[in-house]
């Protein structure tokens, strides 16, 4: 399957949620969607960086809360529309990541992960202490009921609903394209031994590079429309611990080599902590993040993919 | 002739300890070099160094006209020096035709431009494969292979690279007699196609019947260099093994 076709058919599961919502008028899929769309990025692009290159990154609600803020900030200071926010979040992320990876990738295993974390600190401190975008008090972001779009109007959620699809589609998409190119090879090699990949001529370090730049602009990106979904943003909110544990917990469940993997972990988890939201409280989400997370890690170690994957091999060698 | 490899007072000291002390070593094209010495003698930190694997302090390396020093040890590679590693360290998440298939990526295409197709990586797996005799084994992973399979894996990924230069470290450790000579036949197989052979061994049948010219490493010293069945009546040589 090329990725032209792979990206309509996601495209085309999307859109056929968004016209049952719409037409049915449930407001309430789109609010769930929009966390479920989310978190299939962020896990997409902590799995580029984490489960390709084997980096395990627990700064990544420092990469989202990057976008938020910058969106937050232009808001302030010259306002964009949301696509364009996207993307100038994209840049600010990606390069952070780029910088975060030159001065940390020397760093691994465990070394790493704190390095990560610590950036994840270092960043909140300076936006608590920010007043521009609000510092610790938190922005608020009037989001309008409607807009039009080619002459369709339609819910404010819904839109943002759409635009997370789309970037759910692209991060699917990129890192599709990434595990099956030259790269994606590299990127594997880094993961087994970094040593050995270097003998080979794979050039690790500039790898490296490439992995945190696009991971980092991913999940800049998944944080973008943030401010407008939320009304409120505060660097607790955008900083959450739920960020890096959703975005390490979805892959690892998942499975973390191949593209599969994040999507069904974020579907799963996701909707799950939608399901709790709203019949126990969210104050349980973290709990079942963290029971699944200990499961799987007992259970099956290389995730749901893996788990399903084990199970063809042995059926087709009966 | 110039020579394809020129080691010039190479010294690599670890915090105190001297590993390596005023090298000299010159290879040229197409010889068949051994290299012993005792444990902790500083073989492997000398091919480390030749390969950018580890930093050396002073001396230069220049291999086929080009000063190699301040290199990556990807860029090594891409320039023709391959190494096998002492303990085998293949990619244990791919298959053994993707492992072959790394090289072929990183360093032909680098080298040559993308001049392969899809298919044409396969044929050259599969040739390579061929070579080391695990033809069948193209789509096992690594954990599936034995010992002597590993160490065919590992120098058939450095032949992968299309190297001038083919440095095995102890690729025949705790091998049996026919799968050292397997090895061995492998090794002057390749020399034969023009790639020039440092073999660094223990076992001294092997390193006897395969080197052209010997050289000796003791304490990070060079202490002697030149035909095998001189060198090793060396009286020096023999004072370094045996002890006195």
């Amino acid at each position: 399957m090329n990725t032209a076709k792979f990206s309509l058919i996601t495209f085309a599961i999307g859109a056929a949620v968004f016209a049952y919502g719409h037409w049915l008028e449930i407001g309430y899929l789109f609010f769930a969607g929009y966390v479920i769309l989310q978190f299939i990025v962020l896990a997409t692009a902590w799995n580029i960086l984490g489960g390709y290159c084997g980096y395990v990154n627990f700064g990544s609600a420092a990469f989202f809360a990057l976008g938020a803020y910058s969106s937050v900030f232009l808001h302030k200071f010259y306002p964009l529309p949301i696509p364009a926010l996207i993307v100038i979040s994209a840049v600010v992320s990606g390069v952070v990541g780029l910088g975060m990876g030159y001065l940390t990738l020397r760093l691994r295993g465990a070394f790493f992960a704190i390095a990560t974390l610590a950036l994840a600190v270092v960043l909140q401190t300076l936006i608590v202490n920010w007043d521009y975008v609000g510092g610790s008090r938190g922005a608020y972001i009037i989001r309008p009921e409607t807009i039009e779009i080619a002459g369709f109007t339609i819910g404010f959620i819904e839109y943002l609903f759409l635009l997370m699809l789309v970037l759910a589609v692209l991060a699917l998409g990129t890192a599709r394209v990434i595990e099956r190119s030259q790269l994606g090879f590299g990127f594997a090699t880094i993961r087994d031994d970094e040593l050995a990949a270097e003998a080979s001529g794979v050039p690790t370090l500039r790898l490296k590079l490439i992995a945190t730049t696009i991971s980092g602009a991913f999940m800049g990106m998944a944080g973008a429309p943030f401010p407008y979904y939320i009304g409120y943003l505060q660097p607790s909110s955008a900083f959450g611990l739920e960020y890096a544990v959703n975005s390490i917990a979805m892959p690892m469940i998942g499975g973390t080599t191949s593209w599969i993997g994040p999507l069904v972990g974020a579907i799963l988890l996701g909707s799950l902590q939608q399901i709790a939201t709203v019949t126990i409280s969210s104050a349980v989400n973290l709990l079942i993040v963290g029971l699944l997370l200990i499961a799987f890690v007992i259970i099956a170690p290389n995730g749901l993919v893996g788990l399903v994957e084990g199970w063809w091999r042995a059926w087709r060698r009966r | 002739m110039t020579a394809l490899l020129h080691v010039n007072n190479l010294s690599k000291r670890f915090g105190g300890f001297v590993a390596l002390d005023g090298i000299e070593l010159v290879v040229e094209p197409g010889e068949r070099l051994g290299l012993i010495g005792p444990n902790g003698s500083g073989k492997s930190t000398l091919v480390n160094c030749i390969c950018g694997t580890e930093r050396n302090e002073s001396g230069s390396v220049h291999f086929d006209g080009q000063l190699l020093d301040g290199l990556a040890a990807h860029q090594r590679t891409h320039r023709g020096v391959a190494r096998s590693f002492q303990l085998p360290r293949p990619f244990p998440s791919l298959t053994l035709a993707d492992n072959l298939r790394i090289p072929l990526l990183y360093t032909v295409h680098a080298r040559l431009g993308p001049l392969r197709s899809a298919g044409d990586l396969d044929t050259r797996c599969g040739e390579l494969l061929k070579m080391v005799g695990l033809e069948n084994k193209a789509r096992h992973m690594p954990r599936d292979l034995t010992q002597v399979e590993m160490r065919k894996l590992e120098l058939a990924r450095a032949m992968a690279a299309e190297p001038k230069l083919l440095i095995a470290d102890e690729s025949m450790a705790g091998l049996s007699h026919s799968e050292i000579d397997d090895i061995l036949a492998l090794l002057v197989q390749l020399n034969e196609r023009g790639i020039t052979v440092i073999l660094i061994e223990h076992i001294m049948s092997a390193v006897m019947s395969f080197s052209q010219r010997l050289a000796v490493l003791v304490s990070g010293k060079k202490i002697a260099d030149g035909k095998p069945a001189d060198v090793v009546r060396d009286p020096e040589v023999v004072r370094a093994y045996l002890g006195q």
